[in-house]
């Protein structure tokens, strides 16, 4: 997630202090990305470092409203322009686990798979009736719909990954050389439910 | 209350080694209020198990009841009777009759049932009103309605009357995802009201809108989730 391009987006509305950007970009975002007051003012420092932001004069309160300046508004309007690169993203968890378990002895990989579909299909029902709320604002329905069409990815990937798993005769893996003699690891998945 | 149970149901087609297992010692219960989401690959048993929940085929083993009435008691005069009255479908593919206009569609099973034409139109006006058409659609057919309208006249005709149980089978087919989620919509609503709904489907998203989700594989139940809780719960601690 990037707070400086969220922050420059919300200054685009108008000037405003940190306080007041959290509680927006919360509002947008329906809380789901907390963020810190002390991580908003960074942002501003370095914002204003690059000359992106300018500090106004403090108000009554002794609070500082921020300004977008030009150079802000053109680096803003070069993230929206871009997409997001699927590289940029984190590594994916799951897909690591799943090719672990497919290549790890003793890993009953049907099971792993349900187990997870179970617990996105929870999520994605979670998600579903948040969104359901007709009060919702649109900025969260469309964060929310964001969540909930990849989770429903997700699934589709899972069921797919079952298929294939089901039709594969899976080798048995090879220990690795200086280890054949090793005891073999005991794994909780090969427990029965 | 309890609407639909399946009693240790198995349904075999066939015999000796030629047999196939579509469904095998499904145990599912549906209360008034709930939407069950079912889920498995394609040939995993979802709509036998629709099917034999509604009525429309007949265990090999097991008992399915509706509203406490255990269907294989019943006459087949009976059984077309409380499939009737109580049980809506809906269907992928709509099934409207092509030749009767929207609102004479939505009217049928009222009228199959032996109730006087003007009250069942009267009727059906409300079950189109209800799924959120105008009341210009009513006098149309089905071929001068767009699939969208199509399908909420298939629901507005699951729901018409005093029906407490509604199976719907893929029911947003080929719909776009925004109508897809309008028909989901005003399925969960009915179950809101007190109705108890079976939805088959093969999309989670769909599936989101249920209460619990089975899920089937080779016509066996595998798994199943329970009701959720507060939705409050999700977004604690998220980062």
């Amino acid at each position: 997630m990037s707070v400086k391009h969220s922050l420059l987006a919300l200054l685009e509305r108008g000037p405003a202090y940190g306080y007041q950007l959290r509680a927006a970009f919360e509002s947008a975002t329906g809380s789901t990305w907390p963020l810190n007051i002390g991580q908003v003012y960074t942002t501003l420092s370095r914002l204003e470092r690059d000359e992106m932001v300018e500090a106004l004069p403090e108000n009554e309160s002794g609070q500082r409203p921020y300004r977008i300046t030009e150079a802000g508004r053109r680096h803003l309007a070069g993230w929206f322009a871009s997409p997001i690169r699927a590289a940029d993203r984190p590594r994916d968890e799951l897909t690591i686990k799943l090719a672990l378990a497919v290549t790890t002895p003793g890993v009953d990989v049907a099971d792993v798979i349900q187990r997870q579909r179970a617990a996105t299909l929870r999520t994605l029902q979670e998600y579903t009736r948040l969104k359901a709320d007709e009060e919702a604002d649109l900025a969260w329905k469309l964060v929310l719909e964001s969540m909930i069409f990849k989770a429903e990815a997700e699934v589709r990937w899972l069921d797919h990954t079952e298929a294939v798993v089901a039709r594969a005769e899976l080798p048995a893996p090879s220990p690795f050389g200086h280890y054949e003699d090793s005891v073999e690891p005991s794994l909780p998945v090969e427990e029965k439910r | 209350m309890t609407v639909l149970e399946l009693r240790d149901v198995s349904r075999v087609h066939g015999e000796g080694e030629n047999a196939v297992h579509a469904l095998a010692d499904a145990d599912l219960t549906i209360a008034s209020g709930e939407l069950v989401a079912i889920m498995g690959p394609s040939g995993s048993g979802k709509s036998t198990l629709l099917n034999l929940a509604g009525g429309l085929d007949a265990p090999t083993a097991g008992e399915v009841y509706v509203e406490g009435t255990a269907l294989s008691t019943l006459s087949k005069k009976k059984l077309a009777s409380l499939r009737r009255r109580h049980v809506g479908y809906v269907f992928q593919d709509y099934n409207l009759v092509p030749s009767l206009t929207a609102a004479e569609n939505a009217a049928l099973p009222l009228e199959l049932d032996g109730t006087g034409v003007s009250k069942a139109r009267r009727a059906a006006l409300a079950a189109l009103e209800e799924v959120g058409l105008e009341p210009k659609i009513a006098d149309r057919f089905p071929d001068e309605i767009s699939g969208g309208q199509a399908q909420r006249v298939a629901i507005a005709r699951a729901l018409i009357g005093e029906r407490r149980l509604v199976l719907a089978d893929e029911p947003t087919g080929a719909l776009d995802s925004t109508t897809g989620e309008e028909v989901l919509k005003l399925l969960r609503r009915r179950c809101d009201e007190g109705a108890a709904g079976l939805l088959v489907t093969h999309d989670a998203r769909h599936a989101g809108w249920a209460d619990r989700v089975v899920f089937l594989r080779d016509g066996r139940i595998v798994d199943s989730s329970s009701p959720l809780a507060e939705p409050e719960s999700l977004l604690e601690g998220a980062e």
